[in-house]
């Protein structure tokens, strides 16, 4: 997910789709994909790209979860809160993390290396609770162990497995 | 290298899903490769997708130096290395862990029991399943070996009426949700003119507690695709769409490789033979919306537009997506279809009951020792399901009940253990099939609390369009949410009372709710409420009349307190209270204040002596 190199300019990123309205969410996607969120900036050009009011691509970008307006940590964690993990106690992995992280559902850390969001399900439900960082899952979590992670993360400044 | 005589080649399957990889699947590949280097013998590694026991994952099957496959449960690396050294060294095959041998046609390894023999597999009959954590799920050879595309070729040889009859005679429902026949569905599409069809895979598996889907994409994945070819072929469609949730990475990694490599089989793009069929296939990423694993809000979705639904009719089989007329299958439906092309309606409709044939696909979850995918004929009891083949209630703890169907079904309680799984007889309970999520609770889980929890998924997955469903759950979260609140969160004394007020209301509230709104997002949304209310009415009037959660769950409801005689005062909650709401010297008990407590039981976490006790 993270790409070290320099991210591609954005009419580069979308050129290669054709102009149609279909194309929309695809696009923003890959917008997302490489920038890690949707700016302004951003949106204002696949609108003009498209020929579509940025209202209407806004209100795309808030109708679905994946997309994010504001650019998110640099280790973002997602807790899962499906059925399988909510019996299995994610609301108290959930509570753990905003105190270990002081941050919010949504919000990102004031260094920019954290953001706490949640996702409705992760279909890994037979190693719930469950939480996915930067794409990688972690299973079978509990408070401790993922007060750990946290810890090992903040000092090494990145995801160590 | 040993004295004995070790094959120059071996043959090792890893179960490399996304349960397996996230316990360490691909740390146990690198171990295997490591032991073939330093024992210098060419192991070929399988990777292959989940076979459904998660419980046991990583799951590692090593080939014997006589061809038969044995399975091995629960390995980390280093036990990796000691397999490979006792199957492949010494021979010697019966180890902790073992799950047993698969059938090959060969005579079995004397003293090694057959895996279908395991008590997790006994009950189980894998049709759908059949290939998942058997095959290489990204070779199209190994597919083909196992009967793959058997079903799209005797589909070919046959006009599209005659595979629409063939379905329809199969008795196959969808296996989405709502359970309508396949076959009908087809026969629809078939019926409509038009110069354009569409065939579109739902594979947005959106209900909470469900994996049924990703498990197949990801170790069967061209099971699917064919499905999908043979579905285009009877309506006349010579385009296919699959609908991923973004959520399964791999799942979408693994479909667009299968497009290629189809491709340059010649099986898309162009016409296959002389029948003339041409089909295309492309991959659409969901974004994740709930209400986008409704038809009509999924079509939406793929033009590029908010996911909402719109009435119906106009069916999708008439005017579906881009207007056209479309057929929506769920992951499970198509693998099914192109089971039942290759081996016949018959041998399909030979298993489960009689207004339900086949099989079913079940995401056994929650407080159960045995958690992973199972599939099981139509009819079964759930007390077999739960018990037989989920090994019970872990930790020797009552069970309570079993939530199916997601946020659109209900929970089952123990009375009704002895229910048979089919569409029906679910329906006599109060819950729905759904896609197969199946949650098991003990007496630790809050009934309350999980009727709030769905509520609360559906407040927020509600798309907005229709007014029952956007307000109406909205106000019956409102009541459950003040059923579990505090007294000292009450606004004023009238608050107090109005609670009583809107319990009443609550029933009335939920009907309205199912027989107003427009999709069936809104009609089942309040399940799992008049479920809860139905079975677990004592539960409800604990929080409403005791302002007590019998199950310790609901935070508001609990009250913690430090035994004054057990607190030997060492500080530690003290410390550890992220609210600082433990006073008191060192040395001497400890008191919580409870106007600060937020009822995290960090404190009865950490406490050495038990002291902390919740109530």
């Amino acid at each position: 997910m993270e790409t070290a190199q320099k991210p591609k300019s954005i009419d580069d990123v979308i050129a290669k789709y054709p102009k149609s309205r279909e194309q929309l969410i695809s696009i923003l996607q890959e917008v997302q994909a490489e920038y890690g969120y949707l700016s302004r900036e951003s949106i204002h050009t696949i609108s003009a790209y498209l020929n579509l009011p940025s209202s209407k691509i806004y209100g795309v970008a808030t109708f679905y979860n994946q997309f994010k307006l504001n650019a998110p940590g640099q280790i973002q964690i997602a807790i899962c809160r499906g059925t399988a993990c909510h019996v299995k106690g994610s609301l108290n992995l959930l509570d753990a993390c905003r105190q270990a992280l002081g941050i919010e559902v949504g919000q990102t850390t004031k260094d920019g290396l954290f953001s706490l969001e949640t996702v409705a399900c992760l279909g890994c439900c037979s190693i719930a609770p469950a939480m996915m960082v930067n794409g990688t899952f972690f299973g079978r979590l509990d408070k401790k162990r993922l007060e750990e992670l946290i810890e090992k993360w903040r000092t090494a400044g990145r995801i160590e497995e | 290298m040993t004295g004995n005589a070790l094959e120059t080649r071996s043959k090792v399957y890893i179960g490399m899903g996304t349960c397996g990889l996230a316990t360490g699947a691909g740390a146990v590949k690198t171990a295997v490769e490591k032991w073939a280097t330093a024992h210098s013998v060419k192991i070929d590694i399988t990777p292959t997708g989940c076979i459904g026991y998660c419980k046991a994952e990583p799951i590692m099957d090593v080939v014997t130096e006589s061809g038969h496959r044995v399975s091995y449960s629960n390995v980390t690396p280093d036990v990796a290395g000691f397999i490979l050294d006792e199957v492949l060294v010494r021979k010697n095959y019966k180890l902790d862990g073992m799950l047993g041998q698969f059938k090959n046609g060969k005579a079995p390894l004397p003293g090694i029991p057959m895996i279908d023999e395991h008590p997790y597999f006994r009950k189980q009959v894998k049709y759908v399943l059949r290939n998942c954590g058997v095959i290489d799920p990204e070779s199209i050879a190994d597919y083909r070996a196992h009967g793959g595309f058997k079903g799209l070729d005797r589909a070919l040889t046959m006009t599209r009426e005659q595979v629409v009859a063939e379905m329809l005679k199969s008795g196959l429902r969808g296996r989405g949700g709502a359970g309508f026949p396949a076959g009908k569905k087809w026969q629809f599409a078939l019926a409509s003119k038009s110069d354009k069809k569409y065939v579109i895979c739902n594979a947005d598996e959106g209900d909470p507690g469900a994996f049924m889907d990703r498990s197949i994409l990801e170790g069967d994945t061209y099971s699917v695709l064919e499905g999908m070819m043979i579905a285009g072929y009877a309506i006349g469609a010579d385009e296919g769409i699959v609908y991923c949730r973004a959520e399964y990475p791999l799942a979408i990694e693994r479909i667009k490789k299968a497009i290629v490599v189809m491709k340059g089989e010649g099986l898309l793009d162009k016409p296959i033979g002389s029948s003339g069929f041409q089909f295309t296939l492309r991959i659409k990423m969901g974004a994740g919306a709930f209400v986008c694993g409704e038809e009509t809000a999924l079509m939406a979705s793929i033009e590029g537009r908010r996911g909402m639904p719109r009435p119906r009719p106009p069916f999708p089989a008439v005017s579906g997506v881009f207007e056209k007329p479309t057929i929506i299958n769920n992951v499970e439906t198509m693998a099914n279809a192109a089971h039942i092309m290759a081996d016949g309606a018959d041998a399909f409709a030979s298993v489960g009951t009689a207004n339900s044939k086949g099989t079913k696909v079940f995401a056994l979850t929650g407080k159960v020792v045995n958690a992973g995918l199972v599939e099981v004929p139509m009819g079964i009891t759930l007390r077999e399901i739960v018990f037989d083949i989920g090994g019970g209630i872990p930790g020797g703890k009552a069970f309570k009940a079993v939530q199916i169907g997601g946020p659109s079904g209900g929970c089952i309680p123990a009375e009704h253990l002895d229910i048979q799984i089919d569409y029906e007889s679910l329906k006599t309970v109060g819950a729905i099939m759904g896609s197969g999520g199946l949650v098991v609770m003990d007496e630790d889980t809050c009934m309350v609390d999980m009727a709030r929890f769905f509520l609360s998924f559906i407040t927020s997955e509600s798309c907005g369009k229709c007014i029952p469903c956007r307000e109406g759950t909205q106000r019956l979260y409102e009541i459950l949410d003040s059923i579990v609140s505090p007294y000292a969160k009450m606004a004023d004394e009238e608050a107090n009372l109005l609670r009583f007020n809107r319990v009443l209301n609550m029933e009335s509230l939920a009907q309205v709710i199912k027989d107003t709104s427009l999709c069936g997002l809104g009609q089942t949304a309040p399940n799992p409420v008049l479920s809860t209310l139905r079975f677990f009415r004592k539960e409800y009037e604990a929080h409403i009349y005791d302002r007590k959660c019998p199950a310790h769950q609901c935070k508001g409801l609990l009250t913690y307190t430090i035994d004054t005689n057990a607190c030997t005062g060492c500080t530690l909650c003290a410390k550890k209270c992220p609210t600082s709401a433990i006073v008191g010297e060192k040395k001497k008990a400890h008191y919580i204040v409870d106007e600060k407590c937020i009822r995290c039981g960090t404190c009865r976490d950490v406490c050495r002596f038990s002291a902390v006790s919740v109530s």
